[in-house]
């Protein structure tokens, strides 16, 4: 017992004689936390709307980045590639909005997210037969090396995607509080009904909320496939993003990317304090774990909605 | 004309109370049980017992017990292949620490096992609900698989890491092992579903059932007239882990003959959840035919381009089989969004009336 307990306690010794180490630890988190976040956002954006948890933001990711590589791998330049692969992200909030959505208005949550689940499938098959299944390469030219700040070091990658994340969320911020149709988003996803009698088209702004989440999948397709390459593996983040929902609320921006940061940088010092105690590998379910150990006390998340509901 | 329940009369209670009250039922049903018993292994070759109907048959029994939590007692779960790993762990191990135990009593002690787990895992059930238990029930599936990852006394210090069926009989007919023949895998595996659909059908149709259904709809008023929710919805978690662990014992011992813990990954948890869905929430029949859409149709979709003599690569193929996948799924659910059980309802309710309009 007195050696579990030793195994439990040592490692706060670890992190007080080697602080340097531990920052180094903190930021590894915070640079994962952050990539949770960006994929975590789109989920909340299209659930904020329309109440559509939607299973297939992972593959999105995966699909704006491999539209982007494809389009670069054929010689088209980076500008007008990004250009090109917004506007694909846009013709399939559009498509997916009418053949998917407008279909399917009023039925249960369940088969909502079943759908998502079929559109997950239907994307992944397409987005491979179009661009190829092997793992491709993205070079946006900030090159996956460090540089000492003191005597932490930093990755160059990591630090672009927090800048980025921080910049997408101001900019989403903005949208949401500051422009007519981001007010009407906020009408919407408050309640439907209300949106409509006031005359809020809720197609358009369906669409508008598919595409935002498609260009938020873009920026964490971008970011993820620079760092690990782009493939079919992307799609699995997805799956990590859950738990940062349920840490941070499904209705919450803030809340998604508090909940990411939280997430990385609690599975970063478990799995490299705590996990050898252990046997390792714990970086797969502890998140979960954590994300259950905290519903039990406030079911709603960070900052989600409190619902007043007695189950 | 011939589908119809005029002119048949129940004089007792029991009558009223069948399964299938209706005569035509019966016969149909009976017909269609002894047909799934008898025809295929006669019948069907190597490939296709091994290949599409052990495996269809015991994912049926897995889709049925999720079938029971989700559809019946509106929890949903993604940790289907983590209780499918517990249950085939647990009669492995059971199995090989006492060769002489009857390898059906087997399977019931590793539903059993499986069960505790998941009542371990159903407690979350009783503070929250929908998408939040869906993510809950995850933890459940990534924990459990770390878990017999990482411990290797599950796997008996096997330096693989891989669980293999030992050699056992039932009645002197071996059953489970390599030398075991598929079309008695397939009648064991056929026998197992059938009885546990029996319980099951029995379940819904008793206190527990509706017990269950009153907590899905709704879970206020179902408190209000005296469900308990504690005990039924665990209870829930508990019976549905059970079929879930029968089925994960099978997919190894009559279905994979060794697997180690990918074959539990969350794609299974998922496919038994599209089962219930495509084939009907809160439906035994919706079940079986779930199970043998998802089991099929792949395989209906690789052979076609074969037959009607197209060339592609494999890699092709695979990648349209996603999206035709993912498409029929979509466009079931516009079609019909109480899946395939609803539409053999309609049937039913049409060929009542043929061949007048009504």
């Amino acid at each position: 017992m007195s050696e579990v307990l030793r195994g439990l306690v040592a490692p706060f010794a670890d992190i007080a004689t080697n602080p340097s180490f531990f920052a180094e630890v903190l930021i590894g988190g915070v640079a994962a936390g952050l990539m949770y976040s960006l994929v975590a956002l789109g989920f909340v954006l299209i659930f904020k709307a329309s109440g559509v948890f939607n299973f297939a933001q992972g593959v999105m990711v995966l699909f704006a980045a491999l539209t982007l590589v494809g389009l670069m791998e054929r010689g088209v330049p980076v500008a007008v590639a990004l250009g090109l692969t917004v506007a694909v992200m846009v013709l399939l909030a559009l498509t997916i909005e009418r053949v998917v959505l407008r279909p399917l208005v009023n039925q249960e949550h369940i088969i909502l997210f079943m759908a998502t689940i079929g559109l997950n499938f239907f994307l992944e098959g397409f987005g491979e037969m179009v661009w190829g299944a092997n793992v491709k390469r993205l070079d946006i030219g900030i090159p996956d090396t460090s540089f000492k700040i003191g005597s932490v070091l930093v990755n160059r990658l990591e630090l672009t995607a927090a800048i980025t994340a921080g910049v997408l969320v101001t900019v989403l911020a903005l949208f949401f509080q500051k422009t007519g149709i981001g007010r009407a988003l906020r009408a919407v996803a408050d309640d439907h009904e209300a949106a409509l009698s006031l005359g809020i088209p809720l197609r358009t702004i369906w669409t508008v909320v598919w595409s935002v989440a498609g260009l938020v999948a873009l920026v964490a397709g971008i970011m993820w496939g620079a760092k690990s390459g782009v493939q079919f593996s992307l799609s699995l983040i997805a799956l990590k993003a859950l738990p940062v929902l349920i840490l941070g609320g499904f209705t919450s921006v803030p809340g998604a990317i508090a909940g990411g940061l939280i997430i990385g940088v609690c599975e970063k010092i478990a799995e490299v304090y705590w996990g050898p105690l252990v046997g390792g590998a714990i970086e797969n379910w502890f998140a979960y774990v954590l994300a259950l150990a905290f519903l039990l006390f406030r079911p709603q998340g960070l900052f989600g909605e409190r619902i007043i509901e007695r189950v | 004309m011939i589908y119809r329940e005029a002119g048949q009369f129940k004089t007792s209670y029991g009558a009223d109370q069948a399964i299938f009250p209706i005569v035509q039922d019966r016969v149909l049903v009976t017909l269609g049980i002894l047909a799934a018993f008898l025809v295929p292994p006669l019948v069907a070759d190597e490939y296709w017992l091994q290949a599409v109907l052990i495996p269809l048959v015991i994912y049926a029994l897995a889709a049925l017990g999720l079938n029971l939590l989700t559809g019946y007692a509106g929890q949903v779960s993604l940790g289907t292949g983590g209780f499918m790993a517990v249950g085939a762990y647990a009669a492995f191990k059971v199995t090989t620490a006492f060769p002489g135990l009857s390898i059906l009593a087997v399977f019931v002690l590793a539903g059993l096992m499986a069960a505790a787990v998941g009542l371990v895992f159903g407690i979350p059930s009783l503070r929250i609900k929908g998408f939040y238990l869906a993510v809950a029930t995850l933890a459940a599936q990534f924990f459990l698989i770390w878990l017999f990852n990482k411990v290797a006394w599950f796997t008996n210090y096997a330096s693989s890491g891989t669980i293999t069926a030992p050699p056992r009989t039932v009645f002197g007919v071996m059953v489970t092992g390599p030398l075991a023949t598929a079309p008695v895998r397939y009648v064991v595996a056929l026998g197992v579903l059938a009885v546990f659909a029996l319980i099951a059908k029995n379940l819904v149709r008793g206190r527990m059932g509706r017990s269950w259904m009153a907590i899905r709809d709704r879970d206020i008023a179902a408190e209000i007239i005296g469900v308990r929710p504690l005990r039924t919805k665990l209870l829930a978690f508990g019976v549905s882990s059970f079929y879930c662990g029968v089925a994960g014992a099978e997919y190894v011992f009559l279905y994979l003959g060794s697997a180690e813990t990918l074959a539990f990954d969350i794609g299974l948890s998922f496919l038994v959840l599209f089962m219930v869905i495509i084939g009907g929430l809160g439906s035994i029949l919706g079940s079986f035919l779930g199970a043998a859409f998802i089991v099929l149709v792949p395989i209906f979709l690789t052979n076609v381009p074969h037959t009607l003599g197209l060339a592609m690569g494999v890699a092709l193929q695979k990648q349209i089989e996603l999206m035709v996948f993912g498409a029929l799924i979509i466009f079931f659910l516009i079609v019909e969004p109480h899946g395939l059980a609803r539409l053999w309802q309609i049937t039913k309710e049409k060929l009542r009336l043929w061949p007048f309009p009504y």
